[in-house]
């Protein structure tokens, strides 16, 4: 099977066949006239041959679809360039044994979900004691000092602490969005930082199932972290960071 | 309901022996205090409504000058009732006159006793005579429609404004859902106010204010008749303003609350002597106003091991059920949550769930035991989650749950759309007919895996129930008993709004409402 890199295209059980499924929800009453709004729908989306396998009635005006067809776009798989976080991830006996050699200090993170955010499923993983799917989490790490603030942190409140905890780093968890409020609480963290000429004191790094490093990089944040993040990702690149810009003699 | 855990009677006496004697002991001085939210309650029992330009409710504004004045342990009534007395105004008139500085609290001379007692006993009598009519009306609208098949269907509606809520609501009533809960704005419960009229901006949910109930309380009923049932409302009875949502909920006829004895100490940092005073005069609203309260152990298992803190789950239901009990309400009306919460990916794992939720249904017959469903451990994978729901509906239907909050298959990514909550409802009505009476025919192996997983959550149950009784609540709680989460004594949010009640303190509330008197019209004239 020779897959042509420059034209990629959904993949049914053809090459290039373009298969795709999607389903929504509209809001006319479900009948013929909503399924052919439907096939419409999917036609303008570039799907072709496009066919509308189930449709539901949701009541109160509204139907369901679900919508099968053969999408006529393709991307050039090679030319993507992701940004990545160079850093290889690390044990946590690594990570601390890296600390304690290269910087000779303990270094200091501060976590919180902040905003209206009050789910820390994400930051108790990362940061508490117990970690995650028996990785442990950084406060276990005995070369960091890990201060996890809980939810619904202020951003100022959350800058304050770092101040006062000479933080090294700034760990911030948004999970929970609705409307996008995770990326203006994002941006605004990074807009307190800098407006208090903090910026370039700490790192900054955000993390949540909506979040990726190339998303948190447009924001103006040194790293982030999606799903699937252990403890040790995040504490890798927090290390070999503060290593990487010399950091040792900070304090 | 068939037993069929073999469970050791002793065990299961001990442990709720020993609840009972952990709510004695928080109950030895929760009568000594009141809080500014439980003399606002009492305010808009008494008819006190609306707000001033700033947005700040009347009943704040009364509460706060009152506090100023050193007033708040004797009570808003005994005041209140003195002003009714001096200017021969309602509530209402009064409260208006204190926003607009027209009068202060010091213009009032305080009446007698025997004079002050007699106009404020009226007025409440009038108040529960209300409470008591709406829960009527409840009671003959459920009379009148067909009756549901249980697990009832729980979803949530999330749009953060209440008109499309409304519109939401009714489609998940008309799709087949028993019962509607309107998510709150993410901060609320840090509220030290409850927020007023219709609101149509919010952040992972809608404000809880009343006229916010109302409209979804009617879009309901709407769709109530439309298919001859009734459709249950769910609100939040927690946070900073426990009892004062109780009120709304009474008077806009909600159906059921969530009203957790220790969910905002641990979950939202509020003051532990807060909560523990506050929860009880809101669940005594709640009893008197036929509410049904939905408590919050769920939430244990999102923090921590759904496998490993098992049991913590069992031993905070037991404290919760007592608390209940001498809140006023009935085991009836106490929903205790659990929750489908261990890691899919563990071997037998099904079978965990089985004996947690099996245990809960036998240690608690008469609750409408509430089923939270999975959340920790599903992903982006929609086709995954809705497949481990299913597992969650199956563990519900062959265990006898009551009250199923539906699991939506984009439980991770966003608040539910609505296909999702179709999908969902679709889900739940498929299994629980499909396997309706298949716990009736099934029993459980004696001496198997499930048997002992519920001995052995039973057993470390009434352990920790019984180092929390000799070291007490508020030390358990102290040293991250549940939830892993600690939170000391004298920390947390809302402590400013404690006080000690004065000797001359007067609430009719408390008698009327925690001895469930029926106003008759006798007593009102």
């Amino acid at each position: 099977m020779e897959v042509n890199l420059s034209k990629v295209k959904a993949y049914g059980d053809t090459l290039n066949d373009g298969a795709v499924q999607v389903s929504f929800s509209l809001p006319v009453p479900a009948g013929d006239e909503a399924k052919e709004a439907a096939r419409q729908l999917a036609l303008k989306m570039g799907l072709e041959t496009p066919t509308v396998t189930e449709m539901a009635d949701l009541k109160a005006g509204f139907s369901f679809f679900v919508v099968y067809g053969h999408l006529s776009h393709s991307v050039d798989y090679s030319a993507i360039k992701i940004p990545k976080r160079e850093q290889k991830s690390m044990s946590f006996e690594e990570v601390n044994e890296l600390i304690k050699e290269k910087l000779g200090r303990k270094v200091v993170v501060v976590a919180a979900c902040t905003g209206s955010d009050a789910h820390t499923v994400g930051i108790d993983a990362i940061v508490n004691m117990k970690g995650f799917a028996g990785e442990y989490g950084l406060e276990k790490y005995p070369e960091i000092e890990a201060y996890n603030l809980g939810s619904q942190v202020p951003n100022a409140d959350l800058l304050a602490k770092a101040v006062e905890l000479k933080a090294d780093a700034v760990l911030v968890s948004q999970v929970v969005t609705q409307k996008n409020i995770h990326l203006e609480n994002l941006t605004e963290l990074v807009e307190l930082a800098e407006a208090e000429g903090l910026r370039d004191k700490v790192l900054l790094i955000c993390g949540g199932p909506r979040i990726t490093h190339e998303l948190a990089m447009e924001l103006g944040y040194d790293a982030g972290f999606g799903p699937g993040t252990m403890p040790n990702h995040v504490a890798s690149y927090v290390a070999a960071e503060l290593v990487r810009r010399g950091s040792a003699g900070k304090k | 309901m068939q037993k069929k855990l073999e469970l050791e009677q002793k065990t299961i006496d001990l442990a709720r022996d020993t609840a009972g004697k952990i709510a004695d002991q928080l109950h030895s001085w929760i009568s000594d205090y009141t809080t500014s939210t439980i003399e606002r309650a009492s305010a808009r029992l008494l008819g006190i409504d609306g707000v001033d330009d700033a947005g700040v409710p009347l009943a704040n504004i009364m509460v706060e000058k009152l506090q100023e004045a050193g007033l708040l342990g004797h009570g808003l009534v005994p005041w209140l009732a003195s002003a009714i007395i001096a200017r021969n105004e309602s509530p209402q008139e009064i409260a208006e006159a204190l926003k607009e500085d027209k009068l202060k609290v010091t213009d009032i001379p305080e009446a007698p006793e025997e004079k002050m007692q007699e106009v404020a006993d009226k007025l409440a009598l009038e108040a529960a005579a209300e409470i008591r009519a709406t829960r009527g009306k409840r009671e003959q609208m459920m009379q009148e429609a067909a009756r549901p098949n249980k697990p009832l269907l729980y979803v949530i509606v999330a749009t953060g404004s209440v008109y499309e809520d409304a519109i939401q609501a009714k489609a998940a009533a008309l799709q087949g859902a028993d019962i509607v809960a309107v998510i709150r704005h993410t901060g609320q419960s840090l509220l030290d106010y409850v927020p007023y009229g219709p609101t149509t901006e919010g952040f992972g949910g809608t404000y809880a204010t009343q006229e916010n109930f109302r409209i979804v309380r009617e879009a309901l009923d709407e769709a109530g008749e439309k298919t001859g049932r009734y459709i249950q409302l769910v609100n939040y009875a927690s946070g900073l303003c426990m009892p004062e949502i109780s009120v709304m909920g009474a008077v806009e006829r909600l159906d059921m609350m969530l009203n957790d004895a220790l969910y905002g100490i641990l979950f939202r940092d509020i003051n532990m002597k807060r909560t523990f005073i506050d929860q009880h005069f809101s669940r005594m609203i709640n009893a008197y106003a036929g509410i049904v309260i939905n408590t919050g152990e769920d939430n244990y298992l999102t923090t921590t091991d759904a496998y490993e803190k098992g049991h913590t789950v069992i031993a905070s239901q037991f404290i919760n059920e007592q608390l209940g009990l001498r809140s006023g309400l009935t085991e009836e009306q106490i929903a205790l949550g659990h929750a489908f919460e261990i890691n899919p990916d563990m071997e037998d794992g099904l079978l965990m769930e089985i004996a947690q939720a099996q245990l809960c249904r036998e240690l608690f017959p008469s609750a409408p035991l509430k089923y939270m469903p999975p959340t920790k451990h599903v992903t982006g994978d929609i086709f995954r989650t809705y497949l481990v729901n299913g597992m969650f509906n199956f563990v519900s239907v062959l265990t006898g749950q009551e009250i199923q909050l539906l699991g939506m298959p984009t439980e991770a990514i966003h608040t539910p759309y609505i296909s999702d909550r179709y999908l969902s409802i679709a889900n739940g009505q498929y299994i629980f007919n499909n396997a309706r009476h298949l716990g009736d025919e099934i029993m459980i192996k004696q001496d198997g895996r499930i048997q002992a997983r519920a001995a052995h959550l039973l057993g470390e149950a009434c352990e920790m129930l019984q180092e929390i009784e000799r070291i007490g609540l508020e030390s358990a709680i102290e040293q991250g008993f549940f939830a892993d989460i600690k939170r000391t004594a004298e920390g947390g949010k809302g402590k400013d709004g404690v006080a000690g009640k004065e000797e001359n303190y007067y609430n009719p509330f408390f008698e009327l409402f925690l001895n469930g008197s029926i106003p008759t019209e006798g007593r009102l004239s």
